[in-house]
């Protein structure tokens, strides 16, 4: 057993002990989903819009050489410098150089999964730069020192105490239980920083090929201030954010909001497609793309699972999954939790290492329902489990499967088995839930089944 | 070999493997026909997604309605003047002290009608007297009825920061600015500035907004706590 | 017609009642029943664990002795959705792939046969209890099944279904899953428990045996006084 598989049944079983911390979330995912029925309803056919964004990304991603190279003459045309990066440590090798070049000190980030993916933040902070996460979840966790809770909803798990708290402790602050006031509170401190930034780093949603833009989704505000005041401005974004038109916005932005957050829109739909130019008034002088693969490139090459780089990161399957809900986004001990982050972590990280996260699951199906873009996530999950066990087959799973085989093959075998199971039931019932119960994994919390007398197969015998 | 070469390497290299058709999957019913959104009239695709008004009168009961949900103040008068009075309301309402403004025509004159001290984005100007702005009027590009939403650009809405630093953003526009959905914003937006795009191009629903207190709707995060869109 | 009931391992050893239902249900609805004994597993557990070669080694005769059958209908959701929709995928590529797409649509699920193919929804039954009704993922999900148990349900003479929260919601089984992560499986056991309780119902009534399993056995060890039975001995009851 690696590390990483130790660490999550250690985490799900605190968590999955927690009522509080799992009331806390199924809360909040239930108010989400009375949100997002509203605004599924208001679709004329959501179902027909799923299709039709799940053949745009098909088209996007099978065709990603041709829209990726269109997205990046077309931005280089206007004057933004693109970066290519094969992997994290390139990547923070470019953004660190380019913060190095310009002599900065104080960095503005808004919300970007790339950053947290290649631990940005982190190689930043080390090499002495102050950095300051603008989005309020963000920034909440950035004080509370711990990676962000869910894709999109990074303080989830946090109520408005645990902030008071913190903000009292970290910066300052006066007691407050008002969420207004403790936004307000953070609204006020980090308006100095955007004025003062040097650099601004941002993530993004989309990389439109058309335009050479790069479209940004918030509600806050922080990632249009990131993107108009520091003098330099940073975007890193994975290589399959690709969307071919710029028309195309006009179907995912919508069903970004709804499946992601049950709104309309969200707040701020920003297309940026360079510096500053020629006549504009403000704007960063400088603007690099960062183009992140790390190990992207592996799951493009898998046609089975393909389809998982269709991903628009809007958080959906996370929101439905019951497996999220009941152990919480910190459990999974990587960048991507939830359905998505198991199916493509064992490709960006190692199959074997991270198989438990497709293993850890009921594969009821929900995230595949709620994917806007159709990604077949429960399915590619069975996937991962086939390929870790051809990889790498448990001597012991796979000798009780050839086993249990030989019994169930073999209706005399099997009558037998039956039977000895019957009369063993009172012994087993005396070393139920104890270390010599063989069942105890499900015994520890769960009562057996009593086994009746005669067996349905033994009562069609008995009829015919 | 650059870094662009080595990763499109990568990528041609596995695309020489098809993937199967999207939705494929789909064991049971609600599987929609394989017609693509691409290279189908736009009048198709629109047809799935939430409805915007076919008619200018249902269009402004749609943008209001969706101003109402998101919380922005919207006024659709019958002229400039009206407009401009509005305005003059709102001024005394919240205490303005200091007015940013770009010099285009609407919101200039709107700015310039409120008889307060004003800063002009188009030249430059200083960031901390950006800041220290109660208001700043802006015109915009198109009001999408379809989702409540301004389409800025920073040529139409003097820069990048004007219509999001100071607390509050008024959109000034006229009644043909009004488009019924996304997919007719995109497409004026297209026409109106061919090849040479500002850089940047925001849609704007709604106030500044976050819910990651608790999931609790609060305001004013970051951007504009207020924003109020005149239309005559 | 002549319907092939396939019986899993569960079913026959531990619930037997509800293999006995759909015979006499079947039965009297004038279709000559089949059951064969020599099979008794789909091979879910090994398939769903990653495990295909040993999967086909049950798979495999269980595949060769219904090809031939009418219509094979089968008491659980996740049975049915490994025969009808997953062998296609564990027997590609294997000389039985022909075989396994052949036999996909002439299974079908209990409630779904009844509702969808025969079109019966009255089966003059009698129970009279209040009950909601749990949504087995493979059956909802893979399957496509919602109306057809509820559409029986509602002909049930006496009977009240009250709709939980959280019905489409998974019960937490999913298999070996529930004894490889149990206390994850638990804690979505506790919610579906919970949710059912709400609704003040006597029963919980599934679609399929293995839910039911994992549920009961959450009750029991609750001491709750809620009980749980398969969709099929409701409506074999008079």
């Amino acid at each position: 057993m690696t590390t990483h598989v130790q660490d999550f049944l250690a985490q799900a079983r605190v968590v999955t002990r927690d009522l509080r911390h799992r009331g806390l979330i199924q809360t909040a995912l239930r108010k989400y989903e009375t949100a997002r029925d509203r605004k599924k309803a208001a679709f004329n056919d959501w179902q027909s819009a799923r299709q039709a964004a799940a053949e745009t990304k098909w088209d996007a991603i099978n065709h990603l050489d041709t829209y990726l190279a269109e997205f990046a003459d077309k931005m280089e045309a206007r004057g933004t410098q693109i970066h290519w990066a094969g992997n994290a440590a390139e990547a923070r090798e470019i953004i660190l150089g380019i913060i190095r070049s310009k002599g900065a000190r104080s960095i503005i980030k808004s919300k970007a999964m790339t950053a947290e993916e290649i631990h940005l933040n982190d190689a930043m902070e080390k090499a002495g730069y102050e950095v300051v996460e603008s989005d309020l979840g963000e920034f909440i966790v950035q004080l509370r020192h711990e990676p962000p809770y869910h894709i999109v909803f990074p303080a989830m798990h946090l109520t408005r105490d645990d902030i008071n708290e913190l903000f009292q402790k970290e910066l300052g602050s006066a007691s407050t239980r008002e969420p207004e006031e403790l936004t307000m509170i953070a609204r006020r401190a980090l308006r100095r920083k955007y004025i003062t930034a040097d650099v601004g780093i941002t993530g993004a949603n989309f990389a439109i090929a058309e335009t050479g833009m790069i479209s940004i989704t918030e509600n806050e505000g922080n990632a249009r201030l990131t993107a108009a005041l520091p003098k330099t401005l940073i975007t890193l974004v994975g290589i399959e954010k690709v969307l071919p038109k710029l028309e195309d916005l006009a179907l995912f932005l919508p069903m970004l909001a709804t499946a992601g957050a049950g709104q309309t829109l969200t707040g701020y739909n920003t297309m940026y497609g360079g510096p500053r130019q020629p006549g504009e008034c403000d704007g960063p002088e400088e603007y690099h793309v960062v183009l992140l693969d790390n190990r992207r490139t592996e799951l493009l090459a898998d046609p089975e699972q393909r389809d998982a780089l269709h991903c628009i990161r809007c958080g959906a399957c996370l929101n439905v999954c019951p497996i999220f809900k009941n152990v919480g986004g910190h459990t999974y001990g990587t960048t991507y939790s939830g359905p998505v982050g198991s199916v493509i972590t064992p490709h960006l990280r190692g199959l074997q290492d991270w198989k438990h996260l497709s293993g850890s699951s009921s594969l009821c199906g929900a995230c595949t329902e709620a994917c806007p873009v159709k990604i077949d996530l429960h399915h590619h999950l069975l996937q991962n489990r086939r390929n870790a066990a051809v990889g790498e087959p448990s001597f012991f799973e796979r000798l009780a499967y050839r086993l249990f085989a030989f019994v169930i093959n073999r209706p005399a075998l099997y009558r037998f088995a039956k039977e000895a199971g019957r009369l063993t039931e009172p012994l087993q019932k005396l070393i139920r839930d104890t270390p010599l119960d063989p069942a105890r994994a499900w015994t520890g919390t769960r009562d057996l089944p009593p086994m009746p007398e005669q067996s349905f197969k033994e009562w069609w015998e008995e009829r015919r | 070999m650059t870094g662009r070469e080595k990763i499109m390497g990568r990528i041609r290299e596995a695309l020489t493997v098809p993937a199967p058709h999207p939705g494929a999957h789909d064991a049971h019913g609600s599987q929609a026909p394989h017609t693509s959104f691409k290279g189908r009239p736009v009048h198709v695709a629109r047809s799935w997604m939430p409805p915007g008004g076919d008619t200018f009168e249902e269009q402004v009961v749609r943008f209001r309605a969706a101003s109402t949900e998101l919380k922005t103040d919207f006024r659709f008068v019958g002229s400039r003047d009206e407009a401009f009075a509005e305005l003059a309301r709102i001024r005394d309402t919240e205490g303005w002290k200091s007015v940013a403004t770009h010099r285009a025509e609407l919101p200039s004159a709107a700015a310039a009608s409120l008889g307060l001290p004003v800063i002009h984005t188009d030249e430059g100007y200083d960031v901390d007297a950006l800041e220290s702005c109660d208001v700043g009027v802006s015109g915009c590009d198109v009001l999408v009825a379809q989702t409540g939403t301004v389409v800025v650009t920073n040529r139409s809405a003097g820069g990048r920061a004007l219509s999001v630093l100071p607390p509050h953003h008024v959109v000034v526009a006229t009644r043909d600015q009004l488009v019924r959905d996304l997919t007719a914003a995109f497409a004026r937006v297209q026409e109106t500035y061919g090849a040479r795009y500002p850089s940047m191009v925001s849609f704007i629903t709604g106030p500044s907004r976050t819910g990651d207190i608790e999931r609790i709707l609060v305001l004013g995060a970051h951007g504009p706590k207020k924003l109020t869109v005149l239309c005559w | 017609m002549t319907v092939t009931l396939f019986i899993p391992c569960f079913v026959d050893s531990l619930y037997p009642g509800v293999g006995i239902s759909m015979v006499q249900i079947l039965e009297r609805l004038g279709h000559r029943v089949v059951c064969p004994e020599e099979i008794a597993c789909c091979g879910q557990p090994a398939f769903n664990s990653g495990y295909w070669p040993e999967a086909r080694e049950v798979a495999g005769p269980v595949l060769r002795r219904l090809q031939d059958a009418e219509v094979v209908v089968i008491a659980s959701g996740s049975c049915g959705a490994m025969l009808k929709v997953f062998y296609p995928q564990l027997f590609a590529g294997t000389p039985q792939a022909e075989a396994a797409k052949a036999l996909s649509p002439k299974v079908w699920e209990f409630s779904s046969f009844l509702a969808d193919k025969l079109g019966v929804t009255d089966l003059s039954a009698r129970f009279p209890a209040k009950v909601t009704f749990h949504d087995g993922c493979h059956g909802l999900r893979e399957l496509g099944i919602k109306t057809a148990p509820r559409r029986l349900l509602e002909k049930v003479q006496g009977l009240e279904l009250v709709e939980m929260a959280d019905a489409e919601t998974c019960c937490g089984f999913g298999g070996t899953f529930s004894a490889k992560f149990p206390m994850i499986s638990t804690a979505m056991g506790e919610v579906k428990c919970a949710g059912a309780a709400e609704t003040g119902a006597d029963y919980i009534v599934s679609n399929d045996s293995s839910c039911l399993m994992h549920v009961q056995g959450l009750l029991s060890r609750q001491g709750s006084p809620i009980k749980t039975l398969h969709l099929a001995e409701i409506l074999a009851q008079r």
